[in-house]
């Protein structure tokens, strides 16, 4: 059998903004997500998670290709110049289509 | 006394810990843990003193900590804006954090003044939650005036409702309403072990300001001159507006260290969402890097040294 395919967006940043990214994905569309702790280097340096302002998110996103697209491009336009954030997209199979 | 606090001890080992790269470090969650603790203390022993006295009377030092708030952001700006070079954003940013506070100090300066046996005005935790606020709303409309579209509901919000508001005048009407017999069954967490959860707190405050001696290297002289320089003229205004509202020696010395201190938590958050274009690392640099060792090191004899000249000066 196949499965149905969908978009995973994955999106490291600032758990500064955690608050108003997740607002941000709610009106784009997104049907869920799943936020996590992270920590690692990039670009900006060390984010080590030691304390609030050097504590990383990774937000997980499984949506349909037009929402993904309309979330990266909006991701891009409204946070990319002003915070460290990293941003994904794969295909994946998923078991119940509707739910996404 | 001339011997170093242990607490103080202990910050220096995290910073001296820090900076020879040691693996060392206090799980975040415990670290959370340790300032909900320091903050719960704060506001809990504040508010069983609030029990005993009318609230009319505390009005006027309230408004006048809410305009030293807001001026001494607005004295910090343009010397960040035209003497230092600042982006205007960098400047707002900077001169919130300056013209707000910092719980750890306050907490340093209680047990510097615990162990000195020099009494203070009971209701100063309120003065620190209040002066948090004025701060952060000045630098925002520093940073993006009234034209441009602000969403001050939401920041407002997200200020009143920060973690540490919540927790100290969270801590006030428990400790208000328990009164100190209520409170008296949870003491041995909150004030008995307060100067033991200080030292760990500052522990890992001194590896957090290691992190930020780097930048400093970075962001060059006038960024340690503004950093030892304003809380300096901030500690003479704090010491000033103690004196017009007639508090105690005590509490003039712990108004100076309160406008002398500067927020790392409460506004580098609010700035991050509401003006994010400052560059976070350097209010940081300046905040942890330079002030808050330069606060509870030197600083706080200093300020109280202060208190106790403008005292014997006009009381006399």
């Amino acid at each position: 059998m196949s499965f149905p395919v969908r978009k995973l967006l994955t999106i490291v940043t600032e758990a500064a903004i955690e608050s108003l990214l997740v607002r941000d994905l709610e009106r784009l569309g997104a049907q869920g997500y799943t936020v996590s702790e992270a920590r690692g280097k990039g670009s900006r340096g060390v984010r080590n998670a030691d304390w609030d302002a050097t504590r990383n998110v990774r937000i997980e996103v499984v949506c349909d290709a037009p929402t993904a697209d309309r979330i990266a491009a909006h991701l891009q336009a409204r946070y990319y110049d002003d915070y460290g954030m990293i941003l994904f997209v794969s295909d994946i199979t998923v078991l119940r289509a509707e739910k996404f | 006394m001339s011997t170093l606090d242990p607490i103080l001890l202990f910050f220096l080992l995290g910073v001296a810990a820090g900076l020879l790269r040691s693996e060392l470090r206090l799980p975040s969650s415990v670290y959370e843990l340790v300032s909900m603790l320091l903050l719960l203390a704060i506001g809990l022993k504040g508010g069983i003193e609030l029990a005993q006295q009318p609230f009319g009377q505390l009005l006027p030092q309230i408004l006048a900590a809410v305009v030293m708030g807001a001026a001494l952001t607005l004295v910090a700006f343009p010397v960040l804006f035209y003497a230092g070079r600042f982006k205007r954003a960098d400047a707002a940013s900077i001169a919130a954090h300056y013209g707000s506070v910092s719980v750890a100090t306050y907490a340093v300066a209680v047990a510097w003044f615990g162990s000195r046996g020099i009494e203070f005005e009971a209701h100063m935790p309120l003065l620190l939650a209040v002066l948090e606020i004025p701060a952060i709303l000045v630098g925002i409309l520093l940073a993006r005036g009234f034209s441009r579209e602000v969403r001050l509901g939401a920041v407002a919000h997200d200020v009143f409702l920060g973690k540490g508001i919540v927790l100290i005048v969270g801590g006030l009407l428990i400790g208000w309403a328990a009164g100190p017999e209520g409170v008296a069954s949870i003491k041995p967490l909150f004030f008995d072990l307060f100067k033991g959860i200080l030292a760990l707190f500052l522990l890992e405050m001194g590896l957090i300001t290691a992190t930020q001696i780097g930048g400093l290297r970075r962001y060059g002289l006038f960024l340690v001159a503004f950093g030892i320089g304003m809380p300096l003229f901030s500690a003479v205004v704090g010491t000033a507006v103690g004196m017009m509202l007639g508090l105690s020696l005590g509490g003039v010395a712990m108004l100076a260290t309160l406008a002398a201190s500067c927020s790392y938590i409460a506004v580098p958050a609010a700035m991050r969402i509401s003006v994010p274009d400052a560059n976070p690392a350097l209010s940081l640099a300046a905040s942890l890097g330079v002030t808050f060792p330069f606060n509870v090191l030197v600083g706080i004899p200093l300020y109280h040294a202060l208190a106790v000249r403008a005292h014997a000066l006009f009381r006399a």
